[in-house]
């Protein structure tokens, strides 16, 4: 990386995450100034858009080639009181946590308390979701059953399609006006809604030209007063591809870092989507461009290169929202998952590596940043040496990229009903999450606690930590005769806690719909134009709503104690497990031991252990899968946690495998941390026996220590091994390579560790940035190694 | 499947350092030889012995016996291998036979070695060589791969190391050599036994008589064994040597380079 790369990406690691007040303070002039009541709801939601980005900051810093921030400068942070208000403790607590926090300096502070909060209090979006959900949800969310993903940020997982890349905001515009034209208002009861929509889509796109233009003019001033000569030359370039895209369609490899960056800040800006926003196969978008400039002779594969390292800056620069609540603790991170695709298939099927696939995986070697993501799609139809060189970036240890399995990603989506054309264009976003990108509104709506389900079941419908009554009464635990009936009344809790999340569910997203429509978004993403509908009220050519199941190693091997132990060898009654959950095994030593010591664990290829994922897995799909959503689409699964496993277990006590009370779950489809002790062959054997291809994704961690990647054919080794459980339809696997001495002596001198970053579960952190519990769980998982 | 059992005493997965690709390894129990540095005392007796584990949780200690040993069928052993079949496929990996010694039961082996020819799994045998002639012969058929151990060229420091003359040991390679066999050679790295020059230069012109030695696997000591024999209460007479020097263990790969085509460290 050259020096000003180097100067840029020290800025973004120094900068300081603050909170910025400036989009608050800018919606709320615009509601206040009358204009929003005139208008429909979609179009009061556009102008706004463009109100902000009309007066929004212009931030350029120094030695930029890719400009634009969402905020006045790299992370300072814009918040959406429309959509979630911060209280005066809220700031308090975002300024001063150790982890995680956000500066609030005294004028934000006076800003919040004079102006933002008297005016939105009472009258957000989360306030609107609360009011409208029944207390039995209210119960469940509190008592950690399940989290709720659309409380306090946006409807979420939009990943950029090929014909963001292929148009300009004008072209999108000259589809709505022929869309309006096109309006049946005869025989087309809906006409009047799909009008205010398109109207609205409309105004977006030129708010986006706007904004583009505010920096066209900034970087002309610039050059006009730039004394350095190549410096001057490249501020006018840069101002007329700020003059040229979005408004039009790119047509060098630079103007398309631009496009796509304007448009990624105005879906940031104009709402808070959860997973911001992700351009998804940047290697097949760009290498047309980056072919032809090369073959011409007009671009040089050094500049190339460092037009990408200024582009993966400007993600480092955007940390996710702050934010609140219970959603604080399930996902705690800055991250706010742009996960680049390379790799996988072309829409006719074939490999899709080019050379800009291995350009693209220096840059992220050489980058090191936490944002943005990376993964690798593989397809049977990649080369091996792909997989090689990204599991040879993958052992140095910041956990990126990260792996998945291209031709299970197709298959799930084709099974959900997509194209064949529209599955291969698609990928992975966020952690893990399948899509169709560019056609599909898949929309994570909470985390599911599947272990809290049983210790409701194991105590008869109340929730031990309270003592509360939330569940269903299915039954006095001892008075189960067989392990089936133990299950049946899980399975029967089950399902009431899915029907309550999903009853609430079509509650919030009707919502969106209603009162928070996205038209940026929904320009963009196809068939919105052609619907004449909403992106958040189901115009996407594709809508899924996905409930993401959390603990599935912790609920096995639960559920494999209780079989083993209670039912098959009767070496623990019932009455005595429970008064050992009750007392956090305190004086149950023995009992403990042999739950941990003597009872087959998942993770293991033992069959014993694996058939209770299988039957909680397919519990749970039958709970959810194919349920119609208010957006018309389908409800479906996937399995991953982000950090919702230490929120989840802070909520639950004591376990039968053992875990006491308030101590993490396992994370993803992983195996209970140190529950694996056969190696990596016997973790992908058990994860393969769910079916992948029934979920919209699952995630499974495998920790190497540094140590075994020595040599060439350790390499080859770890490709085969990725390749094997992609042929058993694995989704998606993961590598920490780190050993615990280094996570330990991180813990101790976090001071000497900034730069240390390790991948916690769907996507990489700061160690520095993980709470005591997620690192003391990373650093067991880190040391248990079996060879 | 043959209905033959023998004394197994682990299976390990995931094994990456015994022959080619990802592989399993099954060890058999008992072993003819007492080598000085063996670091798989628990392999030594052909039966079940019993060994005290210490389980620990936070700061409490549970002490459970445990058997180690235990008789089992072809089928119970290749079931548990089978798991395996997708990892070996992509890999080119396969089942690798050790021990203890595997050629101490021959008939066991040979019925393995079948099952695994049979479904077209890749089989290797990892052995000390200490076997009769004519089990050597049965097994040769096959076995796709041999990974030989040579310790000790002098007749008489191979008996004082490891209780047993290397006669029969070097007649055994010479007639797997003979047959067209793959081999793969082994060798453990012993400060002051197996590395004095005089050693190795014979160990090297031994190798260097077989062309077709495809590769010499050069395996420094470590000290991973002693709790080991602690659990098992047996005496370990390296119990306080150090890990192998690393450097010389680099000096010893480059000499065996000058005349087998690959030689790595560690295997």
């Amino acid at each position: 990386m050259n020096d000003r790369i180097k100067k840029l990406r020290d800025q973004s690691l120094r900068a300081i995450n603050t909170f910025s007040a400036e989009r608050a303070m800018l919606v709320t002039e615009f509601y206040k100034s009358g204009e929003a009541e005139k208008h429909s709801i979609p179009v009061q939601r556009a102008l706004c858009f463009k109100y902000i980005v009309a007066n929004k900051t212009i931030c350029i810093n120094e030695g930029e080639l890719i400009v634009g921030e969402r905020g006045p400068a790299p992370k300072a942070t814009s918040t959406y009181p429309e959509v979630s208000l911060h209280t005066l403790p809220d700031l308090e607590i975002l300024d001063s946590r150790p982890k995680v926090s956000f500066k609030v300096d005294d004028k934000t502070r006076k800003i919040y308390e004079d102006t933002i909060i008297p005016f939105w209090k009472g009258r957000t979006q989360r306030d609107r979701i609360f009011e409208n959900l029944s207390d039995e949800w209210k119960q469940a969310y509190e008592a950690g059953v399940f989290t709720e993903f659309q409380e306090q940020r946006a409807p979420g997982h939009t990943v950029a399609g090929k014909k963001v890349f292929q148009k300009g905001m004008l072209d999108f515009k000259a589809e709505v006006e022929k869309a309006l034209t096109n309006l049946d208002f005869k025989n087309d009861p809906r006409a009047i809604e799909r009008r205010e929509e398109l109207k609205a889509m409309a105004i977006a796109a030129d708010a986006l030209i706007l904004f583009a233009n505010r920096y066209a003019d900034e970087l002309e001033k610039l050059a006009l007063t730039e004394k350095n000569s190549v410096r001057k030359e490249e501020l006018v370039e840069m101002a007329r591809i700020c003059r040229k895209v979005p408004a039009n369609a790119p047509s060098t490899f630079h103007e398309m870092l631009q496009h796509y960056w304007f448009i990624h800040l105005g879906i940031i800006t104009e709402l808070n989507p959860w997973d911001s926003f992700n351009p998804g196969r940047l290697d097949q978008h760009l290498y047309p461009f980056y072919k032809r400039e090369l073959d011409l002779g007009v671009l040089t594969q050094d500049y190339a290169v460092e037009l990408l390292h200024a582009f993966w800056v400007k993600f480092n620069n955007h940390p996710s929202p702050p934010k609140m609540g219970v959603t604080a603790q399930e996902s705690n991170t800055y991250t706010d998952f742009s996960l680049i695709n390379l790799g996988g298939v072309k829409e006719d099927g074939s490999d899709a590596v080019n050379d800009l696939t291995y350009v693209l995986l220096d840059v992220i070697e050489e980058m090191r940043i936490l944002q943005p993501s990376s993964m690798v799609q593989i397809s049977k139809k990649n080369p091996d040496r792909f997989v090689k060189r990204a599991v040879r970036i993958a052992k140095t240890g910041f956990g990126q990229p990260s792996f998945f399995n291209t031709d299970a990603i197709v298959q799930q989506l084709l099974s959900q009903g997509k194209s064949i054309v529209d599955a291969r264009n698609g990928g992975a976003s966020g952690c893990v999450e399948t899509g169709a990108f560019g056609t599909e509104a898949y929309i994570l709506t909470g985390y599911f606690n599947l272990n809290k389900i049983l210790e409701i079941t194991l105590n008869n419908g109340v929730d031990p930590v309270t003592g509360k009554t939330i569940g269903l009464k299915t039954g006095n635990p001892e008075d189960f005769k067989s392990f089936d009936e133990l299950y049946a009344a899980y399975e029967k809790q089950l399902n009431h806690f899915i029907d309550i999340k999903i009853e609430g569910n079509n509650i919030i997203e009707k919502m969106w719909g209603t009162y928070m429509p996205v038209p940026l978004l929904s320009l963009i993403t196809e068939d919105c134009i052609k619907n004449g509908k909403d992106y958040n009220a189901g115009g996407a050519r594709y809508n899924t709503s996905y409930i993401q199941g959390v603990g599935l190693g912790s609920i096995t091997d639960n559920l494999t104690v209780i079989r083993k132990h209670v039912f098959e060898d009767k070496t623990i009654s019932m009455a005595d497990l429970l008064k050992a959950l009750k007392s956090n095994f305190d004086g149950y030593d023995q009992l403990r031991h042999d739950v941990i010591y003597d009872t087959p664990k998942w993770g293991n290829s033992d069959d014993y252990a694996d058939r209770h994922a299988v039957m909680v897995f397919n519990t749970f799909y039958n709970a959810v899968n194919g349920r119609p959503t208010s957006r018309g689409g389908a409800f479906r699964i996937n399995m991953l946690p982000t950090t919702s496993h230490v929120y989840f277990g802070s909520k639950i006590g004591a376990m039968p495998d053992g875990r006491l009370a308030k101590e993490p779950l396992s994370e993803g489809i992983s195996p209970v941390q140190g529950a694996d002790r056969k190696g990596p062959t016997g973790v992908i054997q058990s994860a393969a026996k769910i079916d992948h291809i029934k979920t919209g994704g699952t995630l499974l961690n495998q920790k190497f220590s540094p140590s075994f990647f020595n040599g060439d054919e350790s390499l080859d080794k770890i490709v085969s091994l990725v390749r094997s459980y992609f042929k058993m339809d694995g989704h998606h696997i993961q590598f920490n390579v780190v050993n615990a001495d280094t996570l330990r002596d991180a813990q101790k001198h976090p001071e000497k560790y900034q730069d240390l970053i390790v991948r916690v579960a769907g996507y990489s952190d700061y160690f520095n940035d993980l709470g005591e519990a997620l690192q003391n769980e990373i650093i067991r998982r880190t040391e248990h190694e079996a060879f | 499947m043959s209905k033959m059992s023998g004394l197994v005493f682990d299976i390990r997965h995931f094994s990456v350092h015994d022959g080619p690709g990802i592989r399993s390894t099954v060890f058999f129990k008992g072993c003819p030889l007492r080598c000085a540095w063996c670091h798989n005392p628990e392999s030594q007796l052909f039966e079940p012995e019993t060994c005290v584990r210490n389980h620990r949780i936070d700061d409490k200690q549970f002490n459970v016996t445990e058997v180690i040993g235990k008789q089992m069928e072809v089928a119970e052993v290749m079931n548990e291998v089978a798991k395996d079949i997708a990892i070996f496929d992509e890999s080119k990996g396969g089942v690798t036979f050790s021990g203890g010694e595997p050629l101490s039961q021959p008939e066991f082996l040979r019925a393995l070695l079948i099952a695994c020819n049979v479904q077209e799994i890749h089989a290797a045998v990892d052995t000390c060589g200490f076997a009769s002639k004519s089990v050597v012969e049965s097994v040769i058929p096959h076995a796709n791969l041999f990974l030989f151990d040579l310790k000790l060229a002098n007749e008489h420091e191979h008996i004082k190391y490891t209780g047993v003359s290397n006669k029969v040991i070097l007649e055994n390679l010479d007639l797997i050599i003979n047959s067209g066999s793959r081999v793969i050679i082994r060798i453990p790295l012993i400060q002051d036994i197996t590395d004095t020059d005089i050693n190795l230069k014979a160990l090297r012109s031994i190798v260097q008589k077989y062309p077709s030695i495809e590769r010499v696997d050069l395996l420094p000591f470590h000290n991973i064994a002693k709790s080991k024999y602690e659990r098992f209460g047996k005496e370990y007479t390296l119990a306080n040597s150090d890990a192998y020097d690393s450097s010389k263990a680099e000096q010893i790969k480059d000499y065996f380079k000058e005349i087998a085509p690959i030689v790595t460290l560690g295997g």
